[in-house]
């Protein structure tokens, strides 16, 4: 089947999820990112890659923070960065979802950031586009429902790689709510393209997605034994509507039973790293004790996190 | 159009019902089957149709096909083959009341085409809460009560469903699938699903219902017919039940037995049915439980306009359109499965029949002459311009096809020729 995220070279065309990337391709983007990462210490953050170039927010869903980063990135490229609020827009008065692209298209968008919160709706854009003879406009996935949010898992391969050099040796655990995690979901999928050694899914069963081991990981319903050894420590967000209910008892006895304390984490190798992709619940996955610690590499996710973004439009805007 | 004296001659005749499968000329007058083989003394064709080469066979009876539109959708069948066809309660608004089957009926007699064979709601507006008046939708016209899609949450609404249904002597279907299983799922819980982010309808969906719609049915003594099966396990509880003496028939969506959950792809909405597609070994015992005649075909035909299905995957509506790729579909899967023409044949003719109770789905003398001739061997490319329904949402766009209707005669009169 032809992966829509190429064109007819094999080049990207689109970045809508990790899933079928082949490891040059996420080694190219790792290492153009590296390139980048001096910008963001100049006085003048800005190459002019992207000069000319319309850069479209469509965040069918908010998200202040990663739309913030991909302006961030956007902009150190000199494009010009225009942001839709669909969600309180056109949507809510019934447009659907490719006739908002259609409009953005005749408006000369060169590039769509898409974040929403239904799986797949970026290939259904990207297919789209390609139907009406536009595959010169990119899309990014910034995070469609449960699927894939690849931007993140490639910048959490750039801090791993930062910290830990080689993939090779790496164990690595993804600990929390894997069913619902569209970045657990790119990080396996970048941690076996990268050939990391192995990598885990942490969880209690009601979180784990059915047949997750069919996607190359091994399964963990004991937070100790899949903390034991790891290299790598990778949290996810448990969001407060799963709390509550019939997936879990309270954010109580979840952060008894999968909670990251320092006891916990040193189970894990000594120089093991603990990442998060943000917004941390505090006193829920983890402890602000791990948070804060000399082991948490969260805040630097955040600043590859630019640079990551920065080498994705690049990229796409080349080919 | 007048009945035709009408000899088809020269075809290879394929009777399931029979077990007939030869070389015989057919004899068609006033509307019925007159002869079969030599011509009745004093026939005088208005017409011959020279069916050399072709399969002649009974016109196709369909259990399951969502008519959108009246016209469009009775044109399509007919290209299809098919004669005569069940129409599930999940219309708008939902085959309730007896005025609407009654107007449905009249309707579609007048149309001329297909037969149509209206399924009455089993309850009220669907809503799985008051019985519906199953007498007078009945006198109307409804030859089974089903609830489509839509839940009955109360199991003691569907046993006392079952219980009146089983005093006046009437067939309920379901479709098995616990609903809160089922709640929010899109794609069959599993790998493909897992890997794409989809909310996953487990196994379990099916098989719960299943098992508590066999022992409602023990209790009531109700006819049963289980729509749709999707799974293995479901087949293998149905065969189960059959084997210890319950009087239960199912059925199989025509997609099912060709597609699985890897043909998502890329989220494509194509691949969305209810119930979904699952995994190739799902799809193997569906095929295994059609060979051997414990479940028939149905079309499923579900015309969804463009909108529908140009949205992302958990929010397209499922569905495919089935009238015109039923025959051609059941043709491929003969072929690969190594199943005789006329056992195929069966399960999307007299096999149903039987499941509706009415006389159709056999070309017998003094019977209905409801019939199809194709070519089997004629190749055809499935495209947005050879399809007739106003529905083009199928996964099989672009499919080779190998057999193609040439004629359909219904009541006797050709309704439709290439």
């Amino acid at each position: 089947m032809h992966n829509p995220q190429l064109n007819a070279n094999g080049e990207l065309n689109h970045l809508l999820s990790i899933d079928g990337l082949p490891r040059d391709v996420l080694t190219h983007i790792l290492d153009t990112a590296s390139s980048f990462l001096e910008v963001s210490d100049r006085d003048v953050k800005k190459v002019p890659l992207l000069r000319g170039k319309s850069v479209f927010n469509l965040f069918f869903e908010n998200s202040t923070r990663t739309r913030t980063t991909f302006e961030i990135a956007a902009k150190r490229l000199s494009a010009d960065v225009i942001n839709l609020d669909v969600a309180r827009s056109s949507t809510a008065k019934g447009e659907t979802l490719l006739d908002t692209v259609d409009n953005l298209v005749s408006m000369h968008a060169d590039m769509f950031v898409v974040r929403h919160a239904s799986s797949g709706a970026p290939y259904l854009i990207a297919e789209h586009l390609r139907r009406t003879g536009r595959d010169d406009v990119h899309v990014v996935n910034a995070g469609d429902g449960r699927h894939a949010h690849p931007t993140q898992g490639l910048l959490d391969m750039f801090t791993i790689r930062h910290f830990k050099k080689d993939f090779s040796n790496l164990t690595v655990a993804i600990v929390g709510d894997i069913l619902h995690s569209r970045v657990a979901r790119s990080d396996m999928h970048a941690l076996g393209a990268l050939g990391a050694a192995e990598v885990r899914a942490v969880g209690p069963q009601t979180l784990l997605p059915t047949a997750i081991e069919r996607m190359g990981v091994h399964v963990f319903k004991d937070l100790r034994e899949g903390i034991r050894g790891c290299d790598v420590v990778i949290m996810l967000r448990l969001q407060n509507e799963r709390m509550n209910g019939a997936l879990l008892p309270s954010a109580g006895e979840y952060f008894k039973c999968y909670g990251l304390t320092p006891e916990i984490l040193a189970l894990a190798k000594e120089d093991a790293i603990v990442m998060h992709p943000g917004p941390m619940n505090r006193g829920v996955e983890i402890d602000s004790a791990v948070a804060d610690g000399p082991q948490a590499v969260i805040l630097s996710q955040v600043t590859f996190g630019i640079a990551v973004r920065m080498a994705v439009m690049s990229i796409l805007a080349g080919n | 159009m007048q009945a035709q004296n009408i000899h088809i001659r020269n075809g290879r005749l394929v009777d399931p019902k029979s077990g007939v499968d030869r070389q015989a000329d057919v004899f068609v007058a006033d509307g019925l089957v007159q002869a079969i083989g030599a011509a009745p003394t004093g026939f005088v064709a208005d017409r011959v149709i020279d069916a050399a080469g072709r399969v002649v066979c009974p016109g196709l009876v369909d259990l399951s096909a969502r008519l959108s539109s009246l016209d469009s959708e009775l044109v399509a069948a007919v290209a299809g083959g098919v004669t005569a066809l069940a129409c599930p309660p999940d219309t708008r608004p939902p085959l309730d009341e007896p005025e609407l089957v009654e107007r449905l009926v009249r309707r579609s007699e007048a149309i001329g085409l297909a037969h149509v064979y209206p399924i009455g709601a089993l309850t009220q507006q669907l809503a799985g809460e008051k019985l519906s008046e199953m007498v007078g939708l009945s006198r109307a016209g409804c030859i089974a009560f089903s609830q489509a899609t839509k839940p009955i949450f109360d199991t003691q609404v569907l046993l006392r469903a079952m219980q009146y249904a089983a005093n006046f002597g009437y067939a309920i279907r379901l479709q098995p699938q616990d609903h809160y299983l089922a709640r929010d799922g899109v794609a069959h819980d599993g790998e493909v699903a897992s890997r794409l982010g989809l909310s996953g309808i487990p196994v379990c969906a099916e098989t719960l219902a299943i098992s508590t719609a066999l022992h409602l049915a023990a209790e009531t003594g109700v006819r049963l017919h289980l729509s749709k099966l999707s799974s293995a396990a479901g087949v293998a509880l149905v065969r189960e039940a059959r084997n210890s003496g319950v009087k239960v028939s199912c059925d199989v969506a025509i997609h099912h037995l060709h597609l699985s959950e890897t043909d998502i792809g890329y989220f494509d909405s194509h691949a969305r049915f209810d119930p979904p597609l699952r995994t190739s070994s799902d799809r193997e015992a569906l095929r295994a439980a059609v060979a051997e005649g414990l479940a028939v075909v149905c079309s499923d035909h579900t015309p969804v306009d463009e909108d529908g299905k140009q949205l992302p995957f958990g929010e397209a509506l499922p569905g495919a359109i089935g009238l015109e790729l039923l025959l051609p579909l059941v043709l491929k899967w003969a072929e690969e499965a190594r199943v005789p023409l006329s056992a195929a044949l069966a399960r999307v003719t007299c096999d149903p029949a039987a499941v509706l109770g009415i006389e159709a789905g056999s070309i017998s003398v003094g019977q209905r002459a409801d019939i199809c001739i194709f070519d089997p061997q004629e190749p055809w490319r499935v495209t947005t311009e050879t399809l007739r329904s106003k529905g083009k949402n199928t996964p099989c766009m672009g499919w080779e096809m190998t057999g193609r209707v040439c004629a359909t005669l219904v009541s006797g009169r050709v309704v439709f020729e290439l």
